[in-house]
């Protein structure tokens, strides 16, 4: 993929609109950090396991019960638009 | 009070104890230092009327504290230094804030930073940015500039940063304070908002060891509200403040010392392990091979959690919209025009990632190297107690000079990375002063859950040396 499409379909997968003066500095600058990370290239990884969990791989249960009371006046007033104790949206369908 | 800023946090509180200050007069001086002296810092964002100070007869209770802005405290604004979360009132207290009000702290307001603690400069702050209490034509360093510069000059005892790659440690090096990152599970990280969620962690920034170990103390503990915080005894971290080095191992990894060290960094590194060696360490040299890996690494696992994270950001639960008539322009507008250009770059770097096709090549592959950068310091560990490394290549670097070259940006966090790759306590604390009288900074790096080592050592280094007690020109006189 070019420099020029991989900014247009990052964009789209991110959700995010780039504008057309940011487009430009935006690849350059994308482009010169990927050359960087290539490095981890060199690094020999055979047999290496990925490193995801720095304590533990096991997986942390609790009771299926409300434990910590967040008033939900106080998270929707956040809301830039809410209708009936609900956010809301455009139409999605 | 008059002219006792200079005092520390511990200091203060023997006054309290012993009646010769209130805590209302203590909260309302600093108050007033604020307000007086941070124009030409722009190290708050906010600074509150009062605060809640409880009776708590806890031996810090009282003391003012500043807290990073994206830390929540109920009931007041949390914006991360971003458009995209201008106006957001905090629904509910961060565990570490509930411990400090349990413990009677006064929270005096919030501080500045790089949005989200993308940067290692506080440049990238919606507010502007925060600018170095030594010399104002530099940055403060970042994330937490805004905390570190806050402290160094003396307008607040402590304040809480937040540290993913560095951004506690660098900015307490540019500063001229101590800064502290414990162990990967020690602080509860339920109510700071997420950034890299396996890297993240919120630690105290002081003037000195001995308010490092009693502010720890406040805030390290289990939590059931952060999946990832890890069941402890509890520690007395006080128990440490021992004058003593005496064979402690010390490890000096060569790969800290190479090319792009500036030579006063270097020197001033040297000086510490003379210090250390007089109080009876045992130094020993080693390595750490995959080193020069750890930027590279970190940029990619980092921005990956930050590109999954941010996605919360999307105009429908929190602050700024734009306006569209399909619900996915209303996302891709309200993040294109209220997300700033670092956070863009991080974002786009980590969706491309992770995205289908580069996600073997990229994310996995960077956690791969990660493990190889943890397996070397379990080995290093196994014939030393602790590590000694510069905390930054060189001292606080002028305003603008990185900002428009990313990479070169990054490169300021090379030394502090590894740390948080490797889930480990390591902090920052003051050595020296160049020839423009700018602060360098040294960082020890321990074991998993032996932050009591890092206390004694800087704890046996302030009581050697006064570099912690100087304040800068600007600051130093009373208000």
């Amino acid at each position: 993929m070019d420099r020029e499409n991989i900014v247009d379909y990052i964009s789209k997968l991110a959700r995010i609109n780039v504008s057309n003066e940011e487009k430009k500095p935006l690849e350059s600058q994308l482009s010169r950090i990927l050359e960087y990370v290539n490095k981890l290239k060199e690094a020999d990884v055979t047999s290496v396991e990925p490193l995801r969990n720095l304590h533990t791989n096991n997986n942390v249960y609790r009771q299926d019960t409300v434990i910590y009371p967040f008033q939900q006046e106080n998270i929707l007033n956040n809301a830039p638009l809410k209708e009936d104790g609900y956010f809301k949206t455009p139409k999605v369908i | 009070m008059k002219d006792n800023f200079s005092l520390f946090g511990y200091e203060i509180a023997e006054k309290i104890k012993t009646a010769e200050v209130t805590k209302s007069e203590v909260f309302s001086w600093f108050k007033q230092r604020v307000e007086k002296l941070d124009k030409p810092l722009n190290s708050f964002v906010s600074l509150f009327d009062s605060a809640d100070i409880s009776e708590q007869k806890s031996l810090f209770s009282g003391l003012p504290i500043a807290i990073k802005d994206n830390i929540c405290i109920k009931g007041k604004k949390i914006t991360c230094a971003s458009k995209i979360l201008s106006n957001h009132i905090a629904a509910y207290d961060a565990t570490v804030i509930s411990r400090l009000k349990t413990a009677g702290l006064a929270i005096i307001g919030t501080t500045n930073m790089d949005e989200f603690a993308f940067g290692s400069s506080t440049e990238n702050s919606c507010y502007g940015l925060t600018k170095n209490p030594w010399n104002i034509n530099c940055v403060a360093g970042g994330s937490s500039g805004g905390s570190t510069a806050a402290v160094a000059a003396r307008l607040v005892p402590f304040a809480l940063g937040s540290d993913t790659g560095g951004s506690i440690r660098q900015p307490a090096s540019f500063c001229g304070v101590v800064g502290f990152k414990p162990t990967y599970g020690r602080v509860s990280r339920f109510g700071l908002v997420a950034f890299g969620s396996s890297l993240d962690q919120i630690g105290p920034i002081t003037t000195n060891f001995i308010d490092s170990a009693n502010l720890l103390n406040i805030i390290c503990g289990f939590d059931p509200f952060d999946s990832t915080s890890v069941k402890t005894i509890d520690e007395d971290f006080t128990d440490s403040l021992i004058e003593d080095c005496k064979n402690i191992k010390i490890g000096v990894p060569k790969e800290y010392f190479q090319e792009g060290l500036s030579p006063v960094c270097r020197e001033a590194i040297s000086a510490v392990i003379e210090t250390f060696k007089a109080k009876g360490a045992i130094i020993v040299d080693i390595s750490l091979p995959y080193t020069s890996y750890a930027v590279a690494t970190y940029y990619i696992v980092a921005s990956s959690e930050a590109s999954s994270n941010l996605q919360r950001f999307d105009g429908v639960k929190y602050g700024a919209r734009c306006e569209a008539s399909t619900v996915e322009d209303m996302y891709s507008l309200t993040r294109g025009n209220n997300f700033g250009s670092e956070a863009k770059r991080r974002i786009f770097l980590g969706t491309y990632s992770l995205s289908s096709g580069y996600y073997d090549a990229y994310y996995v592959r960077a956690l791969k190297v990660r493990r190889l950068i943890k397996n070397d310091f379990d080995k290093a560990f196994r014939e030393v107690d602790v590590i000694l490394t510069p905390t930054a290549p060189s001292t606080a670097f002028r305003v603008g000079e990185k900002i428009s070259d990313p990479l070169s940006m990054y490169l300021s966090d090379v030394y502090t990375i590894s740390a948080n790759l490797a889930g480990l306590p390591a902090v920052s604390f003051p050595c020296g002063f160049d020839k423009d009288n700018l602060p360098i900074g040294a960082q020890l790096i321990g074991k998993e859950f032996d932050e009591k080592s890092l206390i004694r050592l800087g704890y046996s280094y302030q009581q050697n040396t006064d570099f912690h007690k100087k304040i800068p020109k600007l600051f130093g006189a009373k208000v």
